[in-house]
């Protein structure tokens, strides 16, 4: 009956194909498949409109023979490892101050106010920046007030670094945060106790501790910048265009799915290979003390 | 407490012993989170405010309480369409995702068998691959099997995202669930069914409240999938998205905040639910 019985003779449980099933269908269908057709698509051709399904290199040689491309390439990477620098940065004081300084009734506030975000429309806050960061907008209004050279930030890297940040910042204290939470007291505590100063404290106690935690965050702001095609157009004003501006230029404005599926297929590579970066600094062999 | 900052003033120059206390050190970290919240929370703040000033120029200067962007969308038929679509998308994603999510969780949960990592990297890694990749690929595959431009494609496509945020949230709380629990019933008799009605889902029901809140918020506030595979079938986030491209009006604030109230009371619902958890795990 137990299917988790080693000693039976291993039988395919009805039951447990039953539960196990709905993910399996709905992902394959709906997830696997369509991926498993953008890669086949990047092979296909484009004759008078119509797509033909091929196995040609031509679109893969289009692309990547292109400046315009890697300038995009290189510019997406940069300004996504930028954003999961800045966001950890930021993040860590503030998870740091939540897990072990503030009181709990503060911490739970935090949290909800932490979540919040996410059940705002991400578009409506990047028009909202769009306001606050305009010439006439209330930096600049701030700015000029407390007697600052000011300047326009719209349309430039800044603007999008801010944009990507307010995609990813909440999740990445929350992250943080639970790594924290997770670090084992009594070895903060030891540490104080054996005349370890506070900072020091932080740097080769408590962040050897949560470091999983700490490269998984930065890893979902790299991944979430990375893919972001909002902040870039709207905050950025598409210039230097990143690689999700590429492809929604080749499949709406171009209609060139192909070559669109060529640039798609680039940014998975390119994102399971940091994924994989991420993993090994995640999980790697620990040096010093464990 | 009061008291002992009074005393560390008036002994300023005088070093206070290490361990305790820290106040300066204290105080500098929690005006560092407050800027920080004031970051993430200026955007909402901003949209919420300005939907109710009069001007019509995108400018920080107030022009006077108004009304006239809610009554604006009020009146646009195409944002009334657009909010029952994505009503309507986001109500069949949460059911179909939560229990999706349950029934994967619950296979986590109970068996091991050959192939169970690569199951469940099937089952959690769509929310890794850029949306937009995502978007991109279902155009490609749904417009081969007819589901481009219906909303019916809208909804697989937001399934694929929301099933492992409902995933986890109930793996999570299955975690809690004592694995004696089931053959304790199934040894009383119960069949497999009973013990999963009577058992295992009152068990969980909290996260499938918070599982079914989190999943409909996320494909409410979805709109890339939407963009690429709705076709004219425009959900509401589509339509700001078109109004963003177009002419800027401050009527998004309005929109923003209208969406905002609906989404908090999902949050807050979805809050109470995982904070009573909480209480009852702390005792």
């Amino acid at each position: 009956m137990l299917a988790e019985r080693r000693f039976r003779r291993r039988r395919v449980d009805p039951f447990a194909v039953l539960w196990a099933s709905p993910a399996l269908l709905w992902q394959g269908a709906f997830f696997l498949a369509p991926l498993g057709l953008l890669v086949w698509l990047s092979f296909w051709s484009l004759r008078n409109f119509r797509l033909i399904p091929d196995f040609t290199t031509a679109n893969w040689d289009r692309i990547l023979t292109r400046d315009f491309f890697w300038a995009a390439f290189q510019h997406t990477l940069v300004i996504s490892a930028v954003t999961a620098l800045v966001a950890s940065l930021i993040a860590f004081p503030v998870a740091y101050f939540l897990a072990f300084r503030a009181r709990a009734a503060t911490r739970r506030l935090a949290i909800f106010m932490l979540i919040t975000p996410f059940f705002t429309s991400y578009l409506v806050r990047i028009y909202a920046w769009t306001i606050i960061l305009a010439n006439e907008g209330a930096l600049n209004l701030l700015g000029r007030a407390l007697g600052f050279e000011t300047a326009n930030l719209l349309s430039t890297p800044t603007a999008t670094v801010i944009g990507y940040l307010t995609l990813c910042l909440p999740l990445v204290v929350l992250i943080q945060l639970f790594a924290l939470s997770n670090v084992d007291r009594d070895l903060v505590g030891a540490a104080h106790n054996l005349g370890c100063g506070p900072l020091r404290t932080v740097l080769t106690v408590v962040l050897p501790a949560a470091r999983t935690g700490l490269v998984i965050a930065a890893a979902f702001a790299f991944i979430l910048a990375f893919g972001d095609y909002v902040s870039p157009v709207f905050l950025g004003g598409s210039r230097p265009p990143t690689l999700s501006i590429l492809i929604v230029d080749q499949t709406r404005s171009g209609n060139h799915w192909p070559r669109a599926a060529v640039v798609a297929v680039v940014m998975i590579l390119t994102l399971i290979a940091v994924l994989f970066g991420a993993l090994a600094a995640a999980y790697g062999r620990r040096k010093g003390a464990a | 407490m009061k008291h002992e900052r009074r005393a560390l003033d008036a002994a300023a120059p005088i070093r206070r012993a290490r361990p305790r206390g820290k106040p300066l050190a204290d105080r500098l970290l929690g005006a560092f989170t407050l800027l920080a919240f004031g970051f993430i929370l200026a955007p909402i703040v901003s949209i919420i405010v300005f939907s109710f000033n009069a001007d019509r120029f995108p400018t920080m200067v107030w022009g006077g309480f108004s009304l006239r962007w809610y009554e604006a969308i009020w009146n646009d038929a195409t944002v009334r369409a657009g909010f029952w679509r994505s009503l309507r998308v986001s109500a069949t994603v949460s059911v179909i995702a939560t229990a999706i999510g349950f029934a994967t969780a619950y296979v986590d949960y109970r068996w091991r068998f050959f192939g169970k990592t690569l199951y469940l990297a099937v089952a959690t890694l769509p929310p890794t691959v850029p949306i937009l990749v995502l978007g991109l690929a279902m155009l490609s595959f749904f417009s081969t099997i007819g589901l481009v431009g219906t909303l019916a494609g809208v909804v697989a496509g937001h399934v694929v995202i929301c099933a492992p945020f409902a995933m986890a949230l109930i793996r999570l709380r299955l975690a809690d669930m004592s694995p004696d629990l089931e053959p304790a019933a199934w040894n009383l008799g119960a069949t497999r069914w009973a013990t999963m009605r009577a058992v295992v889902i009152p068990f969980c029901r909290p996260a499938i409240f918070a599982a079914l809140a989190i999943t409909a918020a996320v494909s409410f506030d979805e709109f890339m999938i939407a963009w690429f595979v709705g076709g004219f079938e425009e959900t509401l986030p589509v339509r700001i998205l078109a109004m963003l491209q177009g002419q800027v009006s401050p009527r998004i604030n309005a929109i923003g905040t209208i969406v905002f109230a609906i989404s908090i009371t999902l949050v807050a619902a979805a809050q109470l639910l995982t904070a009573r958890r909480a209480r009852h795990e702390e005792e």
